[in-house]
């Protein structure tokens, strides 16, 4: 008798076997995993006396370091340049996200509500500066900005050029800031207006809502999803930006990111690097689980993790 | 007319095609409605139906001509300040936004106080039999129920005039019955001016006071909807609105002289159309005014198609080289066969003349 087999079943279309996923996994883990774990052990473990890295003796001193500040004459006290430098960070980080949301939102409704064939060439625009490193850009602005740049040479002719200076103030830092974070503001919000129905608009102004009421209380709440995923993408990230407190504001805007490279670097304190890198964390995980239930609660589909 | 209330005068609209071109939608439109009027514009697709209703709420402006309600002009205000609100066709509910704040929206536009505005938005809300929906948001709706929070939206607001494009079209035939006799309703409840889109005929008698046919952006026919089915203006409107044989006939001294060869005395057309002295002409005839005949057919020819639906038989008859429909009453004493030759005539005064 010949045994009947049961067709293997076909799944769905589209659905694919999870061993697909294996190889991205491990690859996730390898980079994101790895390197954390890395961190946390790290910021745990003493400074060697002489030359860089780590010497494995089990330590908390590292995050002490952070909280306490040991005096010359062996007495210690409470220090807040850390705690300063963080929320430099936030503060930092937050300005360019409301920066790049207001002049954000208008480029990508802007875009969104252009010929479908235009829309292609100007998301491509937005996206240039993507081609080049941001270190050279970085570099760019600097030029620009500096008094012999375009705009202090512009300056000088009108004749109102001499008191020019933004390079190395905090106003540099946020130019800086909100130029290389704008299109990861725009792209999501313009993915979200592209699928926004524009009717929604036109029964608001049929109901009596004048242009900035319509704008505030039916196209905001309408590319919300996009509007909470720009907020993210820039935050986040510009936590620990670096480079543009470095090069444009010349250090005197420190972010928590400067301290932690100087403390991998010149400093060679890497347990100290190590845990102000899992303090600026732990605040990063805060504000996203803050952003997500806040998000949930309101029903909407957005996930960031 | 001075007494209109909503008085259109020479609205044209024109719109640049992607190829360079000029569609355009709407063609010296005239049109004056009466204040509490339940006004129809019907036509088909692609008419400027929707434009005409744009450029009324504002959405829209015209290329030239006047739109004035109780005589002063509304098309160069903005739309938010025109006294007029319009049901869409997607009904275009704020998804983010429960029932009542979407109805409540268009009155705190008004600044109004807050307990007027509760108790306006329940008002509407009862107005349209929601009450106890309030809290939903639109996704948690039937498209019926859609349907009526758009319309109490619209309503809540009081305007002078209530537009509505095609606002049944979504919904399935038993519903629509049900809504077109609701509106009617709400229409002779609150006294306000509705104008009402549609492409369907059957839909726009059942619910006109008055009803415009509509052809490539111009109006061909203003009526009651018996003038509109009864003397239709020309061949378009008799053609669009309910079934009509046309029929080109030849002008002869005894009468029209059908294909096929039977003649129509003249006598027996309808009195208030224009009959040329000679030549060709378009006669246009219900297929329900036919009767079956003896002598004096009309129509001679060989029955190609019967078919029964129920009250009404109808039979499809070859005479010369046009096919003639006529509905006759199932309960007639004969019916006639495939094959078979028959005779049939327009009943008295049912045929008439139409320009093409
Ligand atoms: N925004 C627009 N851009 C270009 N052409 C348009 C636009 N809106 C309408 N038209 C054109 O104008 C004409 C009239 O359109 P309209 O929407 O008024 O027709 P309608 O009578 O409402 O048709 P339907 O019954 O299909 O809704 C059509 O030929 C249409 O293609
Ligand atoms: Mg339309």
């Amino acid at each position: 008798m010949s045994k009947v087999r049961a067709p293997k079943s076909p799944g769905r279309p589209g659905q694919a076997s999870s061993w697909l996923a294996t190889p991205t996994l491990v690859f996730l883990i390898l980079v994101i995993l790895l390197p954390l774990l890395i961190t946390v052990v790290y910021s745990f473990l003493s400074q060697p006396s002489l030359g860089t890295g780590v010497k494995w003796v089990f330590s908390t001193d590292a995050y002490r370091q952070i909280f306490v500040q040991e005096k010359l004459d062996g007495t210690t006290a409470f220090d807040t340049r850390y705690l300063k430098v963080l929320w430099n960070s936030f503060y930092y980080a937050g300005i360019a996200t409301i920066t790049t949301l207001i002049l954000g939102i208008p480029v990508a409704m802007w875009i969104a509500t252009r010929p479908v064939r235009f829309r292609a060439l100007l998301v491509l625009a937005v996206t240039l500066p993507f081609w080049t490193s941001v270190l050279i850009r970085t570099y760019a602005v600097r030029q620009i900005l500096d008094e012999t740049g375009p705009i202090g040479g512009f300056l000088k002719i009108i004749g109102v050029g001499n008191s020019y200076q933004i390079l190395y103030t905090p106003w540099a830092t946020i130019i800086g800031l909100t130029y290389t974070f704008i299109p990861f503001m725009i792209l999501p919000i313009y993915a979200s207006a592209e699928r926004f129905d524009f009717r929604y608009a036109e029964a608001g102004y049929d109901l009596g809502a004048k242009r900035w009421t319509v704008l505030r209380r039916i196209v905001i709440p309408g590319i919300r999803p996009g509007i909470i995923a720009g907020i993210a993408l820039v935050f986040i990230p510009g936590l620990g930006s670096f480079l543009q407190p470095d090069m444009l504001g010349g250090g005197k805007t420190n972010m928590i990111a400067n301290v932690i490279a100087n403390n991998f670097g010149q400093a060679r304190n890497w347990p100290f690097g190590s845990a102000l890198s899992v303090f600026l964390l732990i605040f990063t995980v805060l504000f996203v689980l803050m952003v997500t239930t806040g998000v949930r609660s309101r029903g909407d589909q957005v996930r960031l993790i | 007319m001075t007494d209109a209330h909503l008085d259109i005068r020479q609205v044209t609209k024109t719109f640049p095609t992607p190829e360079g071109g000029v569609v355009v939608a709407l063609d010296r439109v005239d049109l004056a409605i009466a204040e509490g009027e339940f006004f129809v514009m019907l036509g088909p697709s692609g008419c400027g139906k929707t434009s005409l209703l744009r450029c009324i709420a504002g959405l829209e402006y015209p290329d030239s001509g006047e739109i004035l309600l109780d005589g002063s002009r509304i098309d160069d205000i903005p739309a938010y300040a025109r006294p007029v609100n319009t049901v869409f066709q997607s009904y275009a509910l704020f998804p983010h936004m429960s029932v009542a704040q979407n109805v409540a929206f268009g009155l705190e536009m008004e600044r109004l106080p807050k307990n007027e505005i509760k108790s306006r938005v329940a008002a509407a809300l009862e107005q349209v039999k929601l009450t106890g929906l309030d809290r939903r948001k639109p996704t948690q709706l039937s498209g019926g129920q859609q349907q009526r929070v758009a319309l109490a939206r619209a309503l809540a607001k009081q305007p002078k005039v209530l537009l509505l494009d095609e606002p049944l079209s979504a919904l399935d035939l038993k519903l629509r019955r049900g809504m077109q006799v609701e509106l009617k309703r709400l229409q002779r409840e609150t006294g306000i001016t509705f104008v009402f889109v549609t492409h369907d005929q059957e839909e726009a008698m059942t619910m006109g006071d008055r009803i415009a046919v509509f052809n490539e952006g111009k109006i061909v026919q203003v009526g009651s909807p018996q003038e509109i089915y009864r003397r239709p203006v020309n061949g378009f409107v008799a053609d669009f609105i309910g079934e009509t044989n046309l029929i080109k006939v030849t002008v002869g001294s005894g009468g029209f002289i059908f294909p096929g060869g039977g003649v129509l005395a003249r006598e027996l057309l309808a009195e208030d159309c224009e009959v040329p002295a000679a030549g060709e002409c378009l006669l246009a005839v219900r297929p329900e005014d036919f009767e079956l005949v003896d002598t004096d057919a009309a129509v001679v020819g060989e029955v190609v198609d019967v078919i029964f639906t129920g009250g009404l038989i109808r039979l499809h008859v070859r005479a010369g080289d046009q096919e003639i429909v006529a509905a006759l009453p199932s309960h007639g004493a004969v019916v006639p066969a495939v094959g078979d030759q028959t005779r049939l005539r327009p009943i008295t005064k049912a045929a008439r003349t139409v320009g093409s």
